[in-house]
C-alpha cells in the first residue's frame, strides 16, 4: 500500500475514534449539550481529509503516520476541551482550521525545496528574538499568571513564544550546520555563540519570568549543538550553566523562587506567607493551589479513569477547580477522565511521533535537514516533557502548552508548522531512496 | 550525525517514558493518600453525585431526610434537605458539603451512599458505574414513631431534657428526643451554624447545646430511679425479699452524719416500719441508704454493670455521640474496681442514685426495658428496615439479646414494685385508664442548693405484656420532681404509642 493510502486508512481510524469520543461526551452530558456536538466529529474528519489531500499533492513520499497522530492528538484535545466548555471547543476548532490552512500554505509554498529556508537563517534568528520580546512592548504585551508571554490584538491573544520556538530551530539548523566544524574544535572564541545563546535564554528567563520556555529554548539549542558537533562537553557545560543560572535566578527572582518552592513543597502543614493575597495561608490554598488540584484530578482518574464527561472539574458551587485546565493543565483533565490506560496511550502516541520524527532525521541525507528534523522533533518532545513533567512534579511547573492537545491558537498553529516541516523533510528523504 | 541523533532520540524517549512512570505513581500508589486529603474537593464533590438514600420515620411516609437535585457544570448533584425542619434532629443528624456528618447520617453513611458490602448493592453500584447512571443509595426506615417523637419534642419544648421510648421485646427505639433541638437545614446556610450555636438555653447555667443528643450523650445524676438497680442487687442475691422490713426514722446515718429523706418521697417524712416494696413505692432514701451500706458499693456497681453501665450502649449513632453510664470523677468515667477505688464511693448515697453516679436516658430506658422483658435486655436499634433503591428490603430489624441483666424472678418482683409506684406511690401522674403502668420516679440534686433538680421517670406498659418502655429526664427543674414533671410526659408518650384502650381501670393480678 502506498504511503498516502496508509495515511488515509489511519486517518479514517482516527476519525472513528473522534466520533466515539464525542459520542461518549454526548452520552455522559446530554443534559447540557445537544446531539449537534456530533457534527464536530464530522467536521473534524473533513478537515483532516483536506490536510490529507494536501499531503497527497505536495509530499507523496512523506511519513504516513505523522498526520494521523496529529489528528489523534488534536482530537483528544478538542474532545476534552469540548467536554470542559463547548464554547471554547468552537474556538479551538477554528484554530485547528487556521492551523490546517497554515499547514497547507506551508506545504504548497515549500513543496519544491524547503531548504531555501537555510538561506534566510539569520532572518529567522532575528525574527525569533523579535517575537520573544514582543510581549515586552507596552501596548500589546500582556502579563498572565506572573509571566509576560502574551500579546493581544483586540480580543485575540497570541503567544509569540510558540512561533519563536520554530523560528529558533530553523535558525539553529542553518547556523549550526554552517559552523559545525569550527564549533566542534571547541575553541573559546568559537564557543562564544554558545555563551551568547545561554545569555539570551537567561535574558528570556529574567524578562518573561518564564522558566519553562528558557529551558525549552536552551535545551533545543544544546541538543542541536550536540548533534552537529558530537561533543558531550557542550552538553555538560550547557546543563551546568543552565542549572547555575536557574540557581541564581531562584535566589534573585521571587517568581522563580516561588516556582521552586511550589515544586519542592506543594503542601504545608503550617500557614506560610501567601504572596497572592498578602496574608498567611497553607501553600496548597495559595501558590500551589493549581498544582495540587491538578494532582488530585490526575489521581482521581486511577487506572481506568472516570470516563469522558464523568470527571469532576468544578466544586459543588460550580467554581472551576483548576483555573487553567484547558491550556496548561489539559493533561490533568485527560488523566482524570481516561485514567492511566488513556494517558499512557496518549504519551505512547507522543513517543511514536518523536520516534518517527527522529527516524526522518536519520534517513534524510543533508546536514540542514537532519538538524532541522531532529531539532523540531526534540523541541516537540522537550515541550511535552516540560509541561507534563511539571504537572507531575518531576521538574518545577511552568506554564506551557501540551503540543496539539492544549487549548490555544498560537500553540496549534506553531505545531502545525512543525508537522509541515517534518513531512517536507520526510518526503525528501523518502523520495531520494525511492 | 546519525549516532548523535540516535542518542538524542533515545534521550527524548526516556524523558517521555518517565512521564508514564510518574503518571502511574500518581494514579496508583499516591492515589489513596491524595483522596484522603481534606482539601481534595473532587472527593467532596464525588459524594454529591450519589443520590443519597432517604431517611423515613417508622411509618415509611414521614420523610426525615431527602435530597434536592441541582445541575452544576452539567453534573447532577444531590444536596441534603430535611423536610421536617428538625424532627429527631440529633438522631437523623446532618450531612454537609464539607463532609461533616452526625447522627444516623454518619453512622449509616455506607448504606446511604450504597457503599455497604451487601452483594445486591455492590452489583447495583457497579452496574450504575458502567452504565454511567447515577448511583442510588439505600434508604433507611427508622424505628422512630413520628407522632410520639413530635409529641415528645413538643412536651419537652422550652426545657432541657430528653426522652427515650423503646420496645422492650425488640429494642426498637420509638422515641429519641433531646431538647433544645436544631433545624438541620440551617447547618449549611451562611451564619446558620452560628445561629444554632446561639440557641438560648432554657436551663441556665447549663448551655443549650442543641447539637448534643442528650438521650445518648447527656449524663445526669439518676437520683431515685437508680433504686431500681439497688433493689435488683438486693433481690438477685436473696439478701432481701420484697417483704423484708426496715425501719425508716426519716434519715440514715452516713459517716456519723444524718442524711435526711428527700422532698420528693410520697407520704410522711418518716414512715417507721416499711417493707422493701413500700420503700421503693414511696422512694424512701433512708431505707435504700441502709441497703446500700449493707450491700456495699461493689455489689451495687456490679449489678449496674449487668444492666450495661460502664459500657457504651450499642446504637446506630456515631460512637462519639454515645456515653457510658457509671461513676464520673472530674468529668471522666471512674472505675473503682481498680486499686482502692471503692473507698472513694459512698455506698449509702450511691444506693439512691447520687454520689458521682451519672447515667444517660438511653441507659435508663434500657434498664426499664430489661425489667419489663423478664430481665432480658434487648439491643436498642434505630433501624427498622434498609430499602434498596427499587424498594426491596435488604435488611430488617432482627431483635438481638444484649444481655441477661437480672434474674427473671427479680425482674418480676421489680415489675410489681414499679406497678405499685404508679398505682399508689410517687408516680401516680403516669396512670393511664385501662392500662397497668409500671414506673419509677427520680429527682436528682444537681447542686448543693437543694431546690434545682433533674426530674426523671422510667416506665413501661402494659405491665402484663409490656410493649413500650423508656426514660424521660427534664433538666434543671426548680422544685420540680420526677413524679410531677417527668411522669406526665411519660404518660402521654405511652398513650401515643399504645393502642387505644377502653376507658376502664385494670389491675395486675398478683
Amino acid at each position: 500500500m502506498s504511503y498516502r493510502n496508509r495515511e488515509l486508512g489511519y486517518l479514517i481510524a482516527v476519525g472513528a475514534l473522534t466520533g466515539l469520543g464525542f459520542a461518549s461526551v454526548y452520552i455522559a452530558r446530554q443534559a447540557v449539550i445537544g446531539w449537534s456536538s456530533l457534527t464536530y466529529a464530522a467536521f473534524f474528519v473533513g478537515l483532516y481529509l483536506i490536510a490529507h489531500i494536501v499531503t497527497r499533492l505536495t509530499v507523496p513520499h512523506a511519513d504516513p503516520y505523522l498526520l494521523p497522530m496529529t489528528g489523534f492528538l488534536t482530537a483528544v484535545g478538542l474532545t476534552e476541551i469540548y467536554r470542559l466548555g463547548p464554547g471554547d471547543a468552537f474556538k479551538q476548532g477554528l484554530w485547528v482550521v487556521i492551523g490546517v490552512a497554515v499547514f497547507a500554505l506551508t506545504m504548497i509554498g515549500l513543496r519544491r525545496d524547503y531548504r531555501v529556508l537555510e538561506d534566510y537563517k539569520y532572518l529567522f534568528g532575528v525574527g525569533a528574538i523579535a517575537l520573544l520580546f514582543l510581549p515586552r512592548l507596552p501596548v500589546i504585551g500582556e502579563t498572565i499568571n506572573g509571566a509576560r508571554l502574551w500579546i493581544h490584538f483586540g480580543p485575540l491573544q497570541f503567544q509569540p513564544g510558540e512561533l519563536a520556538k520554530i523560528f529558533l530551530i530553523v535558525f539553529l539548523a542553518g547556523y549550526v550546520r554552517e559552523k559545525r566544524e569550527v564549533l566542534a574544535q571547541g575553541r573559546l572564541k568559537d564557543v562564544g555563540p554558545v555563551l551568547v545563546i545561554w545569555a539570551a535564554a537567561m535574558l528570556v528567563l529574567v524578562a518573561t519570568n518564564d522558566l519553562g520556555s528558557a529551558l525549552l529554548y536552551f535545551g533545543i539549542f544544546i541538543a542541536m549543538l550536540y548533534i552537529a558537533t558530537a561533543r558531550l562537553s557542550f552538553v555538560l557545560a550547557g546543563l551546568g550553566l543552565f542549572v547555575a543560572g536557574v540557581y541564581a535566578a531562584n535566589r534573585a527572582i521571587p517568581h522563580v523562587h516561588e516556582r521552586v518552592l511550589i515544586w519542592l513543597h506543594p503542601w504545608t502543614t503550617q500557614k506560610v506567607p501567601c504572596p497572592v493575597t498578602g496574608t498567611m495561608a497553607l501553600r496548597q490554598d495559595c501558590e500551589s493551589y493549581q498544582l495540587v488540584k491538578s494532582l488530585y484530578s490526575i489521581s482521581n482518574g486511577g487506572f481506568g479513569g472516570t470516563g469522558l464527561g464523568k470527571g469532576t472539574f468544578t466544586t459543588t458551587s460550580g467554581t472551576q477547580l483548576i483555573p487553567d485546565v484547558k491550556t496548561d493543565f489539559i493533561y490533568s483533565a485527560v488523566a482524570q477522565e481516561l485514567g492511566l490506560v488513556g494517558v499512557a496511550a496518549l504519551l505512547l502516541v507522543f513517543m511514536v511521533f518523536v520516534a518517527r520524527g527522529m527516524k526522518i532525521a536519520l534517513q534524510v541525507d543533508d546536514g540542514f535537514s537532519k538538524l532541522l528534523a531532529a531539532g523540531l522533533t526534540f523541541g516537540f518532545a522537550l515541550q511535552t516533557f516540560v509541561i507534563v513533567g511539571g504537572i507531575l512534579r518531576i521538574i518545577p511547573l511552568t506554564g506551557i502548552t501540551l503540543p496539539f492537545v492544549s487549548y490555544g491558537g498560537s500553540s496549534i498553529v506553531a505545531n502545525f508548522l512543525l508537522l509541515a516541516g517534518l513531512l517536507l523533510i520526510s518526503n525528501r528523504a523518502n523520495a531520494n531512496t525511492a | 550525525m546519525n549516532r548523535q541523533i540516535s542518542q538524542v532520540a533515545i534521550a527524548s524517549l526516556i524523558l517521555l517514558a518517565s512521564l508514564i512512570v510518574a503518571t502511574t505513581y500518581w494514579q496508583t500508589w499516591a492515589s489513596a493518600g491524595l483522596a484522603a486529603r481534606q482539601d481534595n474537593e473532587i472527593q467532596r464533590v464525588a459524594q454529591f453525585t450519589i443520590d443519597r438514600g432517604l431517611i423515613y420515620a417508622s411509618n415509611g411516609k414521614t420523610v426525615l431526610a431527602a435530597n434536592t437535585r441541582k445541575k452544576i457544570g452539567g453534573q447532577t448533584l444531590f444536596f441534603r434537605r430535611y423536610p421536617t425542619n428538625g424532627l429527631a434532629s440529633q438522631v437523623v443528624g446532618y450531612s454537609t458539603q464539607s463532609r461533616s456528618r452526625t447522627g444516623v447520617e454518619q453512622a449509616e453513611n455506607s448504606y446511604l451512599t450504597a457503599s455497604n458490602a451487601d452483594i445486591g448493592t455492590i452489583l447495583g453500584t457497579v452496574g450504575s458505574r458502567l452504565k454511567g447512571t447515577t448511583i442510588k443509595g439505600n434508604s433507611l426506615v427508622l424505628t422512630i414513631h413520628a407522632g410520639a417523637q413530635k409529641l415528645a419534642e413538643n412536651l419537652l419544648a422550652g426545657k432541657c431534657g430528653a426522652a427515650v421510648v423503646m420496645n422492650p421485646k425488640t429494642g426498637a427505639v420509638y422515641v429519641m428526643a433531646s431538647t433544645p433541638g436544631f433545624n438541620p437545614n440551617l447547618v449549611e446556610q451562611p451564619a446558620g451554624y452560628a445561629k444554632i450555636s446561639a440557641t438560648k438555653s432554657p436551663c441556665p447555667p447549663e448551655p443549650a447545646a442543641p447539637l448534643l443528643n442528650r438521650a445518648t450523650q447527656g449524663l445526669f445524676p439518676p437520683g431515685s430511679i437508680f433504686k431500681t438497680i439497688t433493689a435488683a442487687a438486693a433481690l438477685d442475691d436473696g439478701v432481701y425479699k420484697p417483704d423484708s422490713t426496715f425501719d425508716d426514722p426519716g434519715y440514715c446515718t452516713e459517716y456519723g452524719k444524718q442524711v435526711k429523706n428527700a422532698l420528693d418521697q410520697s407520704g410522711p417524712e418518716a414512715f417507721g416500719i416499711v417493707n422493701l416494696v413500700e420503700a421503693y413505692q414511696h422512694s424512701i432514701n433512708a431505707v435504700f441508704c441502709n441497703i446500700g451500706q449493707k450491700l456495699g458499693a461493689k455489689r451495687i456497681l456490679d449489678e449496674a454493670r449487668k444492666f450495661g453501665f460502664y459500657s457504651v450502649p450499642p446504637l446506630e449513632m456515631p460512637s462519639d455521640a454515645r456515653s457510658a453510664s457509671g461513676l464520673y470523677l472530674n468529668g471522666k468515667l471512674f472505675d473503682p474496681s481498680t486499686g482502692k477505688g471503692y473507698s472513694r464511693v459512698d455506698p449509702g448515697r450511691l444506693a439512691f442514685g447520687q454520689d458521682k453516679m451519672l447515667t444517660t436516658p438511653l441507659q435508663m430506658a434500657m434498664v426499664a426495658s430489661a425489667v419489663a422483658n423478664n430481665g432480658v435486655e434487648m439491643k436498642p436499634t434505630l433501624i427498622k428496615q434498609v430499602l434498596a433503591p427499587d424498594g426491596s428490603v435488604i435488611k430488617r430489624l432482627h431483635p438481638q439479646v444484649l444481655r441477661q441483666a437480672t434474674k427473671a424472678s427479680t425482674a418480676a418482683e421489680l415489675k410489681n414494685m414499679m406497678v405499685e409506684v404508679v398505682q399508689a406511690g410517687t408516680g401516680t401522674a403516669a396512670q393511664i385508664p385501662g392500662v397497668v403502668v409500671a414506673g419509677k420516679t427520680g429527682t436528682a440534686e444537681t447542686c448543693a442548693c437543694n431546690t434545682v433538680y433533674d426530674a426523671w421517670f422510667i416506665f413501661f406498659a402494659p405491665a402484663e405484656d409490656p410493649t413500650v418502655a423508656g426514660a424521660v429526664v427534664v433538666e434543671y427543674q426548680n422544685n420540680g420532681f420526677g413524679g410531677s414533671v417527668a411522669a406526665p410526659i411519660a404518660k402521654q408518650l405511652m398513650q401515643a404509642i399504645l393502642p387505644p384502650t377502653p376507658n376502664s381501670t385494670g389491675t395486675l393480678g398478683n
